[in-house]
């Protein structure tokens, strides 16, 4: 399903004297498939992106496209709840939003809440917690009993459990631990290969964005401000640092050290590998000459 | 030899209800003035051991020596005193409506005087350089400085000991190095003894030791180069290796050679540029 952002502005508390402007002229297109990632400070807007792709925000001005569904600004806009179901959100800390007595009935929550049958739903919840990595004697527990990394979990299987089209993550892993942080992005990614969904990941990682994107935009002070394949924005790397954000650890690394020597590689390496390889070959180089 | 400040004795807890000890027989002593990282996996018994620290639960075997004082029902507001705590949550240890109540907050429990309190608030902020933000409002902040009045909460109260549980973990990469660089400069100044409870290995990196938890036992303890020298290890015991080591790593494999294992990024680039020179 794809989703399209034209022109985009968001006010909140429009018409009162405490309105501010979030997101202006934001043009944004998700195709099928795509893995995004969304950079920027807090305050940059890129919440108030997020909460445009499945429409629990509706655009002051502009169009949001997702799939058939046209929402526009200044208008009513019904039926919103299909478009809901295909675009799943996953808020930061999303264990917050636990409340049931046990973790099946959290999960199941939303898939009944959309009309999905009872019987359904539990063969859904199932299928989610195996794709989260737990098993199905914690369906009974109480949420509220689990770990910390198991409720983040949990939270995340009652997303899945809408087999949703279109992924939103909004720092999925903030807090977790760094074996955590690296299961659960791996399995995002693999649920995004498996599934063909999109994914759209809101993220402060430079790391994750270069590892897992095939595009990222970069967001400041409500527009987009960049756009980009990994290797397109962080060829650019002064350009991220002026705006106050960083790079990857390793295009960090590859500019203090080309400062150091005083010599520029050909170009900027986005992992370990590539960039000791490149430096090697230009040390060896250095003896010949 | 330094003086010990806290003291840990064959200490073992047990949640209600949990089959498992969150912290077994565990025993290590911490010294006057260091920076000490205990750095675990989630579940490891890290956090644990900040509760026992401060008394929010009691071991039930062991005991705990801090100041020299053994800690009890009775001792535990003189060792609260001693000991002030900064925690993960930016928005949930908030609780003045403006920057200077939050960090008065403290002193007026303790019954400090007015005018004492004025200039301690006024002190305290200016080390974590958050005076110029006394009349903010917490929700016009962003997370790193948050955390940075938390700590000139606790500094305002004079104790001997900070502990950070996992303080910067939900921060951005600049808030987070705004507080590491609070703390390492508030080292520098004074000795204030830090205990950082964290996953963070970057910034574990920077202690003068590190203790590393699993499954409620202390697992190793060393110096940075020490731990991270254990290479892989880190990673099946769910943490992770700093980019310095992994990069070094890689640089070896490819047949450069470097001086010892560990190596700062700064370090490893000096390294690099004088291996140039020398080739």
């Amino acid at each position: 399903m794809d989703i399209s952002l034209q022109h985009v502005e968001y006010r909140y508390q429009a018409n009162t004297p405490f309105e501010s402007l979030a997101i202006e002229d934001v043009s944004i297109e998700i195709p099928t498939g795509i893995y995004m990632a969304i950079i920027g400070h807090t305050g940059s807007g890129k919440s108030t992106v997020l909460q445009h792709l499945n429409a629990l925000l509706q655009p002051s001005k502009g169009t949001v496209k997702i799939g058939e569904h046209e929402i526009k600004g200044g208008q009513k806009n019904k039926n919103l709840k299909k478009v809901r179901q295909r675009v799943g959100i996953v808020f930061q800390f999303p264990e917050h939003q636990l409340f049931e007595e046990t973790v099946e009935k959290d999960i199941i929550f939303g898939p009944l809440n959309f009309g999905v049958s009872e019987i359904e739903a539990k063969k859904r919840a199932r299928i989610a917690l195996k794709q989260v990595g737990l098993g199905e004697e914690i369906l009974e527990k109480s949420p509220f009993d689990l770990s910390g990394g198991q409720m983040r979990r949990v939270a995340i299987a009652g997303v899945l459990a809408m087999e949703p089209d279109v992924l939103v993550l909004d720092e999925p892993t903030a807090g977790l631990d760094p074996r955590g942080r690296k299961e659960v992005m791996d399995m995002f990614y693999a649920l995004h290969k498996d599934r063909n969904l999109s994914t759209i990941l809101v993220t402060h990682s430079m790391e994750d964005a270069a590892r897992y994107a095939d595009q990222i935009v970069i967001m400041q002070q409500g527009k987009v401000v960049k756009k980009g394949t990994p290797e397109e924005i962080f060829s650019a790397p002064t350009e991220l640092v002026q705006m106050g954000l960083d790079v990857p650890e390793v295009v960090r690394f590859q500019l203090k050290l080309e400062e150091k020597m005083g010599m520029k590689l050909e170009k900027i390496h986005l992992t370990i590998d590539e960039l000791s390889s490149a430096v090697t070959d230009q040390l060896s180089r250095g003896v010949r000459s | 030899m330094k003086e010990s400040i806290v003291t840990l004795k064959e200490v073992s807890f047990q949640y209600d209800l949990q089959e498992r000890y969150a912290l077994n027989n565990v025993s290590f002593n911490i010294y006057e003035g260091e920076w000490l990282a205990i750095v675990g996996h989630n579940g490891s018994g890290k956090s644990t051991m900040a509760k026992l620290l401060n008394g929010l639960q009691f071991p039930q075997e062991g005991e705990i020596t801090v100041c020299g004082t053994l800690l009890s029902e009775e001792s535990i507001w003189d060792i609260r005193r001693k000991i002030g705590m900064v925690f993960q949550n930016p928005d949930n240890q908030f609780v003045g409506t403006t920057v200077q109540d939050d960090v008065a907050f403290g002193l007026e429990n303790n019954g400090i005087p007015r005018e004492e309190m004025v200039q301690r608030v006024e002190d305290s902020l200016r080390k974590v350089k958050m005076d110029k933000f006394l009349h903010q409002e917490p929700h016009h902040l962003s997370g790193g400085q948050k955390q940075r009045v938390a700590i000139a909460g606790v500094l305002a109260l004079r104790p001997s000991i900070i502990i950070l549980d996992e303080a910067t973990s939900m921060l951005d990469p600049r808030g987070r190095e705004e507080v590491v660089e609070t703390v390492r400069l508030l080292k520098e100044e004074k000795s204030l003894t830090v205990i950082s409870i964290t996953h963070d290995l970057e910034e574990a990196a920077k202690a003068d030791r590190i203790i590393v938890m699993n499954k409620g036992e202390v697992f190793r303890e060393g110096t940075p180069e020490e731990i991270f020298s254990m290479d892989e290890q880190l990673i099946q015991l769910g943490l992770d290796i700093p980019f310095s080591v992994k990069m070094s790593k890689a640089f070896r494999q490819k047949g450069i050679e470097l001086s010892k294992h560990y190596l700062s990024e700064e370090e490893l680039v000096t390294e690099l540029w004088t291996s140039r020179c020398n080739m």
